[in-house]
């Protein structure tokens, strides 16, 4: 297990290298001159030297690599333009409202897709079944920030139960809680559509094993098959796509932060854009792949603990 | 036997004709073409079906509720939101096409040229494109067009760079498999070249699968789209886009909701049909995922 | 005869694997150690061994499908292993291959007019119309109607499928036909017309035959030499009537006991294989036969044979006969 933990562990350093490279690739291929993209076309020569001073932008292309590069890892990821602060500081006052609402969808991705999948592979081809592809479907195809405004429209101003702004007090669990629901639903409303197909079909195909056959003849109960059986064979394959999941809410958060108008990550990375704060993107951009590579760590870990043949492997 | 020689080409297709077939029986696969197919009428249309000029602002009735003269009511300046619907379906099918048509074949080719040739190459360039997994489409797409600038061209680039990776993905697995089949080896023995053999012998082998994975991908690539738009790194005004006009509407949602429910529901209805296309033509051509 | 047109010296091919983790192992299977052998031209010659004993690989590798590690390969005097580009492209022309598994070796979604007509534009014999009258005069050839040509792999049966396996192998009007397995993969009462139509090729087009198979029987019926081959050598050679009938070798023996005979008197003798065939990632030093065999003497355990001629023909590769 030790070994396992070990061999995810160092595969993850390769590519959070990777991620660092191409992250550095992608900000300096940007055409023009970042000092005067920041600046303005009217700014002196010298206030851009300045800048290019400020920002490394006069080193050799590889010290800059360097830098960059030693810095992310140790967690320098920099300053922003606009604010002067450190990106990790502005990052930090809002990563808690950004995990509340990823959590939140997750939990509720898992806690609707997953009885809703077994429900229909157990009545497969009838009524309910049916039912739950369509809908799961249909709640495929909702871009999120569509989902969002309609939630918003019903819930928020038509109905007024849940509040229109998410600005929660990080200290009120209450507060937290009451505002983070309508934009999870919004969030978390694809990744149960997803969570209910993904875990209908792993259920359908380990329920048609040779092993489930055998249960039944030895006379284990139907229930216990499924619950025991079917369903602890089912769980791997849903415990990977919740974890690639996981990536495609962390990006979807962006959205969903501008409709419930929610601090996070996603409203600094707007900011920035806006801002043309480059420093800021290019740290944001890191620390999301960071995220994203943590997610996958846990997740293999996680397959590992689970399926006793990985260990092996 | 009988010796009688049928349409070549006839036969050639018959494993696609098999799954057509298929396919079209599926009423859901039939619904979701039919209304890709209204999407598409529309926009290649739009220029004479719009009631209006999509630009046209009439100051007299601005944020006109739906009805009348404006069917499904106008923006803030004056502008007929049903015309502009018809003419944003235009930049919403240009975009996602033109990205997932970029992405199928130069993520096609990474994979089978990948998996053809195996070993650390193979390693190394499945490594590159799990870092390109790593970054979140969005994050990935809305960096780039915020980079490059937001128009039409950057938009495709965007999009398709975070749809490369999953393609190649798709296309690297069969591949593997193939490349040990027999047939490759008698092309070697023949004396086939290895862009033939990839070209010519792996490449209609696959094409199904990569096919369909297109068909669901349109379907991201719209939605990413009009995400994009949404934030506001669309393709610039006044070029109507369907994220581009929720945005608007979003701003008016207190006064005139409409302004945001309709584009949003272009967009809904425009994922879901190509879901639905892209749901059934991948049950028809893997018979083991059938109903699953 | 005079001078052969297939001949192959010390071929030697090692598949190497990388194992484990942290500190990955290094396993060497020596798929093929040493195969010499030459073919004359218009002779059948015969490959046979258990499976896993390296002929089907060293067949491959002679046809450079797979790159052998050594060894020595010559065609007409031509070396096969430094040809490149036109050169091994002209090579390729000479020599075909008929493979095992008629369901893998054809392009599902080529048709079979097109498979047979795309090598000859491959390699500039004909096009057009021309191509197609050769395509289907090949199928008459092999037995298949001319409509075939427009239809797709699925539509035929496996003992249909070779018979186009071995018209693509004809395409390129080959003098050496390396057939890996033709009919173990086929029905009973199909292999014996493939055999047959394998036959009447060979003596209408004068063709050569490196013929592999695990099947004696069918060895001795089309080939005019044979090979036993064990962990990747030859431990004997010569006439196909000699080996198969007064085999020297112990291995030899072994095989040729373990294969059925078509004679009632013989019913109830039970075939005498002792023993597994050891790993080819670990083989045994000395005679690599040593473990499984009953006449083994202290020296086989330490000391590989040398090859001896035989009376009839041939040779062996044992001390009992050193």
């Amino acid at each position: 297990m030790i070994w396992f933990v070990a061999k995810r562990l160092l595969a993850a350093v390769p590519t959070l290298l990777a991620v660092l490279t191409v992250v550095f690739i992608i900000v300096r291929i940007v055409p023009g001159d970042p000092a005067l993209v920041i600046l303005g076309d009217q700014a002196t020569a010298e206030a851009a030297a300045a800048l290019r001073t400020r920002l490394g932008l006069d080193q050799p292309m590889w010290v800059q690599y360097w830098t960059f590069v030693s810095n992310a890892l140790t967690g320098n990821f920099g300053a922003s333009l606009v604010t002067g602060r450190p990106i990790l500081e502005e990052v930090g006052a809002v990563l808690p409202h950004t995990i509340d609402l990823t959590l939140a969808s997750m939990v509720l991705g898992v806690v609707v897709g997953v009885p809703v999948g077994i429900w229909a592979a157990l009545h497969r081809n009838r009524a309910i079944d049916v039912a739950a592809r369509l809908l799961s479907l249909l709640g495929l195809s909702f871009p999120v920030f569509v989902s969002g405004i309609y939630l918003l429209l019903l819930f928020g101003l038509h109905w007024r139960l849940f509040p229109v702004i998410g600005n929660a007090d990080l200290s009120d669990f209450g507060d937290r809680l009451h505002k983070v629901v309508l934009p999870a639903v919004a969030l978390g409303l694809t990744m149960a559509a997803y969570i209910t197909r993904v875990t209908r079909s792993a259920m359908l195909h380990s329920l048609g094993e040779d092993y489930i056959r055998t249960a039944r003849a030895k006379g284990v109960p139907w229930r216990r098959v499924v619950w025991v059986h079917g369903l602890r064979n089912a769980s791997l394959p849903v415990v990977t796509v919740v974890g690639l999941y996981v990536g495609i809410l962390i990006g979807n958060s962006v959205l969903t932060e501008i409709v419930f108008n929610r601090p996070g990550l996603g409203k600094i990375i707007v900011g920035a854009l806006n801002q043309r704060d480059y420093a800021m993107l290019q740290g944001l951009m890191v620390i999301y792949c960071f995220l994203i590579v943590v997610v996958n760590l846990v997740t293999d870990l996680l397959y590992g603990v689970m399926d006793p043949r990985v260990k092996q492997a | 036997m009988s010796a009688t020689a049928e349409a070549p080409a006839i036969q050639r297709v018959s494993g696609w004709r098999k799954a057509l077939g298929k396919a079209r029986s599926n009423p859901t696969t039939l619904v979701g073409a039919v209304i890709c197919l209204v999407i598409l009428l529309a926009a290649i249309l739009a220029p004479w079906i719009a009631p209006h000029d999509p630009a046209e602002q009439d100051i007299i009735s601005r944020l006109a509720p739906p009805g009348g003269e404006y069917p499904l009511g106008t923006d803030q300046f004056g502008r007929d939101i049903l015309s502009r619907l018809l003419w944003g379906a235009q930049i919403s099918l240009t975009v996602s096409l033109g990205a997932i048509a970029v992405a199928c074949v130069i993520g096609g080719s990474i994979g089978m040229v990948s998996g053809y040739i195996g070993g650390r190459f193979d390693l190394f360039v499945m490594q590159v494109m799990d870092v390109l997994l790593s970054f979140p489409s969005l994050i990935l797409g809305l960096i780039v067009v915020a980079l490059l600038g937001p128009d039409l061209v950057n938009l495709v680039v965007a999009i398709a760079l975070t749809a490369i990776a999953p393609f190649a993905r798709i296309a690297r697995a069969p591949t593997l498999a193939l490349k040990e089949r027999a047939f490759v080896e008698a092309g070697h023995a023949l004396g086939y070249s290895h862009l033939r053999i990839i070209f010519r012998h792996i490449l209609p082998n696959i094409l199904p699968e990569v096919m369909v994975m297109a068909s669901l991908w349109m379907a991201t690539a719209v939605r990413v789209e009009a995400s994009l738009s949404f934030i506001g790194l669309g393709v610039k005004p006044p070029t109507p886009t369907w994220g581009g006009m929720t945005r608007d509407g979003f701003e008016n949602i207190l006064d005139s909701p409409w302004l945001a429910i309709f584009p949003g529901m272009a967009i809904l209805l425009l994922v879901l049909g190509l879901n639905m296309v892209g749901d059934g033509l991948r049950d028809a051509t893997d018979p083991k995922l059938r109903n699953e | 005869m005079s001078e052969p047109l297939l001949s192959v010296q010390g071929l030697r091919k090692h598949f190497v694997q990388r194992k484990g983790f942290p500190r990955p192992r290094t396993v060497i299977v020596r798929a093929v150690e040493d195969v010499s052998f030459t073919i004359a031209p218009g002779e059948a010659f015969g490959l046979v061994g258990e499976s896993g004993c390296g002929k089907s690989t060293a067949a491959r590798a002679l046809l450079r499908l797979i790159e052998p590690d050594a060894g020595q390969v010559t065609y007409r005097g031509q070396d096969v292993r430094s040809a490149r580009g036109s050169a091994l492209k002209a090579l390729r022309r000479k020599m075909q291959i008929v493979f095992q598994d008629p369901y893998s070796s054809l392009d599902p979604r080529q048709t079979i007019g097109s498979a047979l007509m795309e090598p000859m534009r491959v390699h500039g014999i004909a096009t057009g119309r021309d191509a197609r009258d050769r395509a289907a005069a090949l199928l008459e050839e092999v037995g298949l109607p001319p409509g075939a040509l427009d239809r797709l792999p699925h539509e035929f049966s496996g003992g249909q499928r070779q018979r186009i396996g071995i018209a693509r192998a004809l395409t390129l009007e080959p003098e050496l036909i390396v057939a890996d397995e033709p009919v173990s993969a086929l029905d009973v009462s199909v292999q014996a017309q493939v055999l047959l139509l394998l036959k009447q090729l060979r003596e209408r087009r004068g063709l050569s035959f490196l013929f592999v198979s695990h099947d004696l029987s069918v060895v001795r019926w089309f080939c005019d030499r044979v090979a036993v081959m064990y962990l990747g050598r030859i431990v004997e050679e010569g006439p196909s009537g000699r080996v198969l009938a007064d085999p020297l070798h112990p291995y030899a023996k072994m095989l040729r006991e373990a294969s059925p005979v078509p004679d009632p008197a013989q019913r109830g003798v039970l075939p005498r294989i002792v023993g597994e065939i050891p790993s080819a990632a670990n083989p045994p030093p000395g005679c690599p036969f040593h473990p499984r065999c009953a006449q083994a003497m202290p020296v086989c355990s330490t000391t590989a044979p040398r090859w001896t001629s035989a009376a009839g023909g041939g040779g062996v590769a044992c001390h009992l006969h050193g």
